[in-house]
């Protein structure tokens, strides 16, 4: 092959030109749909009169919102209705994370248990709960059970103190009284002698090797000081009780149905999930753990927390962390039963009444994926510190 | 050496006593009418085929398995269920694993001080003085504040023998300590078996090392069929073995050692 | 003392026994999985409590009190004790087709069939020439099926337009288009994640973490919202074929994330030989590394597929009708207006998706356990 042909062959066969060609090639598709979908939204959206700017963030909403943590009215605008949405998704965040996880954690130690009953019951549970669809989960539980509850009348009542009926679950509201900051002072006070003496503790036993019970004199202090201070001051709190009023019930803290089917649906759903994390992250620490921890004369309830948990805890954090995202994002499925949380509100209602679809929408998703990065990223800088050194 | 093999005539002070022990997994039969005696100092091989029940029978020391029927009386506490008498029993006798089972989320160091700080209430400094002494006795001091994943097999299995040793047991139990090493690591840990032997160790090592079983055995138990078959010094067991099974298996197993 | 005194030589073998009472058979099971301590014995006890009050109820309702034939809903009015399985057999047609005509109905049979006809041949692992079944159910399948379930003039089927499909059908449809366009689309995503190009991980990255960022929802909307804005006025996109693009992208980050782990777990050095062979990366990808891979991940895509099943009940938010919706239309039936009727309807509608999920769970757990064994 003279050289001047093989010269130019050998330049197209380059690695480094043919990579180069092939992301010009992509970048090029890319650019050329995105700009033949763009040339046809804006066509499209002039053609039916649709805005396209975010004016419509300060147009009169006109459409009540049945929970709003921020004062909200028909007069509100639709971006402060944006912010009771987001805040509404918050909230069912922050209540099914903890309690989703401690239900789910019950779940997996039974799941461990050596008692064969507790085990199958634990199995027959995470069975049923990972195969159903959640949506139908929270069908069943608001139309099937909430919704055919009583009317406000005839509410079931448990003690005259927590009312159930078709409009929502009604539990006493917590009112201050005066001796509220005595006791509120009291229980930080409380947590932190407890935590203060358990670091003292642990000092004395670096030292003398001597160990003392922090977590029975914790559980004995935060309580027993509560006790005391209630006992002298007068109890802090009051209790606000819902009572009848009319053909409604007036009063208490109101958790609408919406919000009680979606939390009951949500956390009994993710806990199952995490209950399986859980077992598979006890299961996954090499049985020799326990035998080589046994055989150097830890007992068991020494051996699980000095030894066992601490290797789970590494297993079971990047999956349940995964959950946590799981439950914001399924929170969602809230458009089908009516709990205002954002994609109800604002991808819903919003996006009908102003047909802004496209800023709608890209606000919306915009808001999952930052919660979504930031919980990726923190988990990122987790893995990197804690991460088990193995070959 | 005949000293201590008088020793272990007297039975009140044995260190290990088996009488009449069996165990079943499910149905089946796994140890047969074990009964040995391992007096104090006594350096015990246990070896034969695999399935022979061999690894069992040591586990059985320190409840890491349960037996059914017969007695096991380790350091004049018999076990039983009673938690108290196998925790007591679990401080005096330290075991080294095939797999090492260090903890990988703990240094070596804290691997060592685990136990002493919370099983003997040893204050920190005290425990990490003891580590320090039995890491630089096994020849790892250096890899002290490393990590089980961060160092070669030879090195763990050392690591793990310090670690048995920082709790100052009576008596070390070994469980084919050697099975997964890379052949140029095994001499490094045999050899720190030997120098514990040398400093009067009680020991029960069960492997197929024949070479440290001549060396620094005071007595061979040959078990085949959950069975002990044949029991003997290392040099008459070698040379002239009684038992059809015994030969069959050093034939065997000699035969690949050459 | 003499060395002899301490040798052993056995004389006879000892003979098997059998192992006391307490510690083998049913009596030590049960011993020690139920009675293993105190707190243990009381677990026990209360569970069996909760079984022995429980399960009787829940049968005899599903059974013996159930109301099995009737042509309205006055009779389970009556009895409301137990289920109203003549409900759910009244509406089977409905649940199963949705509005689908009912001269028409042999086509969507025949389309399933053939569908599963070709996954059994797929993922059964010993069958012969499964790249043949692979070509049939990813190329030839969806426009067999497209015409069939569509119509078309040509081959003298009537057009049923995709409003009328609903039911099991439609659920059953989405996922299956779901895996067929989302596996193919999801492989091209990892590995283009793994290239090493930039421009291209970076394409790849974006696409996988944006979807996998947002609710299912969101995706859906978008679907339905945007696609027809961002297409000529023309070319309106059928309403069900929205959803489905979704579903279909949706499903591809997800089965991403699946093969990417498959191309991890490969190892290094399945990728240097297939180079000290002179494979080219499209030979060495298309030969050698993705049967492995994918042969690796198939628990992982059945698992996928069974999370796509189960989300197909969201397609309903933008109007299509898939079972569960089907459901709850059925249920809004005045003629069989009751109490019973709707726990009745969700009870059967569970049930329906339990066994079918909870089913294809324990067929990828059995596969993964005969894929086990042959790796080795």
């Amino acid at each position: 092959m003279d050289p001047a042909r093989a010269k130019r062959s050998s330049w197209l066969n380059d690695q480094r030109v043919r990579g180069l060609a092939y992301q010009i090639l992509l970048l090029a598709v890319i650019a050329t749909l995105a700009s033949g979908a763009i040339y046809n939204a804006v066509v499209n959206m002039r053609a039916r009169g649709v805005p396209m700017g975010f004016g419509f963030w300060n147009d009169v909403a006109g459409f009540d919102i049945n929970l709003h943590l921020i004062n909200y009215s028909n007069l509100s605008t639709y971006g402060r209705a944006f912010w009771v949405g987001f805040l509404n998704t918050l909230l069912i965040g922050i209540i099914c994370i903890p309690l989703a996880t401690l239900l789910g954690f019950v779940i997996g130690v039974a799941r461990l248990s050596p008692n064969w009953l507790l085990s199958r019951f634990a199995l027959v549970y995470t069975s049923v709960m990972r195969n159903t669809p959640l949506l139908l989960l929270l069908l069943f539980w608001y139309n099937a059970v909430l919704k055919s509850l009583p009317g406000p009348r005839q509410s079931i009542s448990i003690g005259d103190v927590v009312f159930l009926n078709n409009r929502g679950l009604y539990l006493p509201m917590p009112v201050a009284r005066d001796s509220a900051v005595w006791f509120l002072g009291t229980v930080v006070a409380a947590i932190v002698s407890a935590v203060g003496f358990h670091v003292w503790a642990r000092w004395r036993q670096d030292r003398t090797g001597a160990q003392m019970p922090t977590v029975l004199v914790a559980a004995a202090l935060i309580p027993g000081l509560s006790a005391i201070v209630t006992a002298v001051a007068g109890a802090p709190f009051g209790f606000d009780l819902a009572r009848l009023s009319g053909f409604n019930l007036k009063g208490g803290l109101q958790i609408i149905p919406e919000m009680a089917a979606l939390v009951f649906g949500l956390v009994t759903f993710t806990a199952a999930f995490i209950a399986e994390i859980v077992r598979a992250g006890v299961l996954a620490v090499p049985f020799g753990q326990n035998e080589a921890a046994g055989a150097l004369g830890l007992h068991r309830g020494l051996s699980m927390r000095l030894v066992v948990i601490p290797q789970a805890m590494r297993l079971i954090t990047p999956p349940l962390t995964s959950q946590y995202l799981n439950i914001v994002k399924n929170s969602s499925l809230a458009v089908f039963i009516g709990y205002p949380d954002l994609v109800q509100i604002f991808a819903g209602t919003v996006l009908n009444q102003t047909q802004a679809a496209v800023q709608v929408m890209a606000i919306t998703m915009a808001v999952y994926l930052v919660i979504s990065l930031t919980v990726a990223t923190a988990l990122n800088a987790f893995n990197a510190r804690y991460a088990l050194n193995g070959r | 050496m005949s000293s201590s093999l008088a020793d272990a005539d007297r039975s009140d002070e044995a260190a290990i006593r088996f009488s009449g022990v069996h165990k079943w997994y499910g149905s089946f039969h796994v140890l047969r009418n074990i009964n040995l005696t391992v007096g104090r100092g006594e350096r015990i091989v246990v070896c034969g085929p695999s399935g022979s029940g061999k690894s069992t029978l040591i586990r059985c020391v320190n409840r890491l398995e349960e037996h059914q029927r017969g007695s096991i009386v380790v350091d004049g506490v018999e076990l039983t269920d009673d938690i108290k008498r196998i925790d007591e029993v679990r401080r005096e006798v330290g075991m080294v694993f095939q797999n090492f089972n260090l903890f990988p989320h703990l240094s070596i160091l804290e691997n060592c001080t685990l136990a002493p700080i919370w099983v003997r209430k040893m204050p920190r400094g005290e425990a990490e003085e003891l580590a320090s002494k039995l890491l630089a006795r096994v020849r790892i001091l250096n890899q002290a504040h490393k990590y089980p994943g961060q160092l070669s097999g030879g090195q763990q299995q050392r690591a793990a023998i310090a670690r048995a040793l920082c709790m100052t047991p009576k008596i070390m139990l070994f469980d084919e300590p050697t099975s997964s090493l890379d052949p140029e690591m095994v001499k490094e840990v045999l050899d720190t078996m030997s120098e514990l032997a040398q400093e009067g160790m009680t020991m029960i090592v069960v492997t197929h090392e024949m070479g440290f079983a001549r060396q620094v055995a005071d007595r061979i138990v040959f078990m085949d069929l959950g069975e002990i078959v044949e029991v003997n010094a290392p040099l008459p067991f070698f040379q002239h073995p009684q038992h059809e099974r015994t030969k069959l298996f050093l034939s065997q197993i000699l035969h690949i050692r050459h | 003392m003499s060395l002899a005194s301490l040798a052993y030589v056995r004389e006879a073998p000892e003979p098997e026994e059998a192992p006391p009472i307490l510690s083998s058979g049913a009596l030590a099971w049960a011993r020690a999985n139920l009675f293993s301590s105190i707190g243990s014995s009381f677990v026990t006890i209360g569970c069996v409590a909760l079984i022995a009050y429980l399960l009787p109820q829940l049968a005899a309702w599903a059974t013996t009190r159930a109301i099995w034939s009737a042509s309205d809903g006055a009779v389970c009015r009556q009895h409301q004790d137990g289920a109203c399985w003549a409900f759910v057999i009244t509406k089977w047609d409905y649940l199963r087709f949705g509005s689908y005509p009912a001269a028409e109905r042999w086509r969507v049979n025949v389309a399933e069939a053939i569908g599963a006809a070709l996954i059994i041949w797929l993922l059964w692992i010993n069958a012969p020439r499964r790249v043949w079944a692979a070509f049939l159910f990813f190329v030839v399948y969806p426009i067999l099926a497209l015409i069939l379930l569509r119509g078309s003039s040509w081959f003298g089927l009537p057009i049923v337009d995709t409003q009328l499909w609903g039911g099991i059908f439609v659920s059953l449809l989405t996922a299956v288009v779901g895996i067929v366009f989302s596996l193919p689309l999801g492989v091209l995503l990892a590995l283009g994640r793994r290239s090493p190009l930039p421009a291209i991980r970076l394409a790849s990255v974006l696409f996988i973490e944006f979807v996998r960022g947002v609710p299912f929802i969101t995706i859906l909307f978008m679907a339905n919202n945007l696609l027809p804005l961002f297409v000529p006025e023309t070319w309106t996109p059928d309403r069900l074929l929205r959803p489905l693009a979704g579903i279909v992208i949706f499903s591809a980050a997800y089965m991403a994330e699946e093969v990417r782990g498959g191309l991890q777990s490969l190892g290094r050095g399945q990728y240097e030989a297939a180079m000290a062979l002179g494979l080219s990366y499209a030979r060495m990808t298309a030969l050698v590394v993705l049967p492995q891979a994918l042969s690796l991940v198939i628990p992982g895509i059945v698992n996928n597929f069974i999370g796509l099943f189960m989300d197909t009940t969201l397609i309903s938010v933008v109007g299509a009708t898939d079972f569960l919706e089907a459901m709850n239309n059925a249920i809004k039936d005045p003629i069989w207006a009751g109490p019973t009727i709707m726990v009745t309807g969700y009870v059967f509608a569970g049930i329906f998706y339990f066994v079918f999920c909870f089913g294809m769970a324990r067929y990828s757990a059995h596969i993964e356990r005969v894929l086990a064994k042959g790796r080795k």
